[in-house]
């Protein structure tokens, strides 16, 4: 096990696979320069400007180049530099990507990587720091992975790229300095299943990508609160694990769902939707959910900080819960 | 550079023959799909390209079973010409089951990957990019094969046209693209909302060679696909062809288009490529007895299709449910 960041761990996990199978290649804005983060840093020197390739700011060819690529036996990781630049490729990811496999009847294979780094990214202001990944969950057709860890963040990586569905890749940009260990040979994680971060029973508190870290701070703050919270980590929204949230809810019998997109329309919605379809209308003694009021991110400091959902904000909502 | 085939003698006369038949076969698969759409028949759109068949027949007469193609929304020919099975695409404009896309797509996403058909497309410009992709990937992979992609005029005011042109020469990919100019974007006049001189010239703004043709002349058609497939196939990066064509009926299959000039409809038909190629090997010598075989086979092998087609087994529901994806599928219920 080695101890790295989270950044660090992608850069393994696609290293790895590339070493692998020399049909993965990447294509996306300054990749071959190691990328914007450095998460292909030194794949130029190892595998050469044909499996590295440095494109032309050119979102749409990015995206249906790759997934061109694809239907001839190819398995690219189409890397869009910024979450936020996937809207200039929108064509070619809903109503291609998604669809050709549907289509054409299973003729076709669109094993494409989409990855986008996303979510608020300090003081980058509101075409940089958006978290949309609820928009993709109602597209037939893709996977959307959300992890938060460097070892989950790895092993959704390795899936990812083996898998021969398009899995669309939401990197935590905000989270690529935290540090983890990570295993010499990765693993691949299977797609929904959630990481039971803390146990308790008193609420379940279910989260995912960059609010993960301050949803586990809050828990520690509410444990010595005398509140223990069961919290998971969803890591994958499509699918999702619907089988642990409703097992931890059947212990605590409150839900709270905390994501850092805009509440309004976000995947909590759909959350509480399934367990209310499932336990019924009073089969939950309280439910609420955190995120971002319907207002794009700001730029100064502090008016990002007054509608970021943070350590506060999910312990304020915790404890409100606990006590309705 | 290669010159091609030959265009001359015995060689030829075979050569021309076959577009003959191609272009037949497309006319009466677009004939019989209208009859039938018109009939109740084939649910949804349909848009046919009755008049354009040279273009198809003259480009994919070059090409090979593992080269690829791409199509827009109008690409029955481009599938026929490429080799698409029959049964499987009357079938698909019909929804059966046995359709090449198992009755989920329709004509307007008629694929057949068996031959390299890698779709048609509801979306003007939507195969541009998919197609240069497939280039690179082909590429990638170490395949010789080459990537024809045909879009309309007015895809050419669409963003993908310029990405994926600029991309095409960046890496030097073997890539042909296909203008098939019939003037007309869905109902409006191309030139009406096109700045500066049109394909051509944005495609050597580019840096990628073309060549422009009658496309109503199929052996034109053909003999300029053969000079730029030879030098796509010796490396030379990509090349556009630009062929100019009139769409004999409307937007789609319930449109009459009735606003076109009626001198203009009545000078095209008389323009169109199959009756160009009759003439023209009638003056040759070949028999007329013989030509009308083509056409007659044609219709038959249509019409057998449509009956099968009409007959043929509607998709079991339960498959509304397959082909999404492997992690996450939803469950039939």
């Amino acid at each position: 096990m080695a101890q790295v960041t989270l950044v660090e761990a992608a850069r393994l996990a696609a290293l790895q696979e590339m070493r692998r199978d020399p049909t993965v290649w990447v294509l996306g804005e300054d990749v071959a320069r190691g990328g914007l983060f450095g998460q292909y840093r030194g794949f130029l020197d190892e595998f050469g400007e044909s499996r590295i390739v440095s494109t032309p700011i050119s979102e749409s060819m990015i995206m249906g180049g790759g997934l061109g690529a694809a239907l001839v036996g190819t398995r690219p990781i189409i890397e869009m530099r910024i979450f936020d630049f996937v809207m200039c490729a929108m064509d070619e990811l809903v109503n291609q990507v998604a669809k050709v496999r549907y289509m054409f009847g299973g003729q076709a294979k669109p094993a494409v990587v989409v990855r986008m780094p996303h979510g608020i990214w300090r003081n980058s202001a509101a075409q940089h720091s958006q978290t949309l990944e609820s928009w993709f969950t109602h597209i037939p057709g893709v996977v959307v992975a959300v992890p938060a860890t460097p070892a989950d963040t790895a092993g959704l990586l390795v899936s990812a790229i083996r898998s021969d569905d398009p899995v669309l890749f939401f990197d935590p940009k905000n989270l690529f300095p935290v540090t983890g260990e990570v295993p010499e040979v990765i693993d691949p994680i299977p797609f929904g299943r959630a990481r039971h971060a803390r146990q308790g029973r008193d609420l379940t508190i279910v989260t995912w990508s960059a609010l993960v870290p301050q949803v586990e701070e809050a828990g520690a703050m509410l444990a010595q609160r005398g509140i223990e919270a069961d919290i998971l980590d969803l890591r994958t929204l499509w699918p999702w694990d619907e089988e642990a949230v409703a097992a931890s809810l059947g212990r605590t019998g409150r839900l709270l769902v905390a994501h850092e997109a805009v509440t309004v329309g976000g995947f909590g919605g759909e959350i509480v939707a399934r367990m209310v379809e499932r336990l019924g209308p009073g089969g939950m003694k309280a439910v609420a959910r955190v995120g971002q009021p319907r207002v794009p991110v700001p730029f100064a400091p502090p008016l990002e900080d007054a509608l970021k959902p943070d350590v506060a904000k999910v312990v304020a909502a915790a404890e409100a819960l606990v006590r309705r | 550079m290669s010159t091609g085939p030959s265009l001359n003698g015995g060689d030829n006369r075979a050569r021309l023959i076959a577009l003959y038949g191609t272009m037949c076969r497309i006319r009466a698969f677009e004939e019989t799909a209208l009859a039938a759409h018109k009939a109740g028949e084939i649910p949804g759109p349909l848009h046919v390209s009755i008049g354009q068949e040279g273009v198809a027949a003259g480009v994919c007469t070059n090409l090979r079973r593992d080269d690829r193609i791409t199509s827009n929304h109008r690409g029955h020919g481009h599938a026929l010409a490429k080799g698409a099975g029959v049964s499987g695409m009357m079938e698909e404009l019909f929804g059966r089951a046995g359709g090449h896309c198992r009755g989920k797509g329709g004509s307007m996403h008629i694929a057949d990957f068996s031959v390299g058909m890698l779709g048609a497309n509801g979306v003007v410009a939507g195969g541009i990019p998919i197609a240069v992709g497939a280039a690179q990937g082909l590429k990638l992979l170490g395949r010789d094969s080459i990537v024809a992609c045909f879009f309309g005029d007015g895809a050419i005011n669409r963003g993908p046209f310029l990405e994926g042109l600029n991309w095409a020469v960046l890496y030097r990919l073997p890539v042909l693209f296909v203008c098939e100019d019939n003037g007309v974007a869905a109902f409006t006049a191309t030139a009406s909302v096109t700045a500066g001189p049109g394909v051509v010239a944005r495609s050597e703004a580019l840096g990628v060679p073309c060549l422009s043709v009658d496309g109503n002349d199929a052996a034109a058609v053909d003999e300029a696909a053969s000079r730029l497939v030879a030098e796509i196939r010796a490396g030379a990066g990509p090349r556009l062809l630009h062929a100019t064509t009139y769409r004999i009926t409307g937007h789609t299959s319930t449109d009459p288009a009735a606003w076109r000039d009626p001198a203009a409809v009545a000078a095209a038909k008389e323009a169109e490529p199959i009756g160009r190629l009759r003439a023209r090997l009638l003056a040759e010598g070949v028999p007329p007895s013989f030509l009308a075989g083509i056409e007659g086979e044609a219709r038959a092998e249509m019409s057998q299709a449509r009956e099968a087609a009409l007959s043929a087994p509607w998709p079991d529901p339960a498959i509304a449910w397959e082909d999404v994806q492997d992690s996450g599928a939803v469950e039939a219920h």
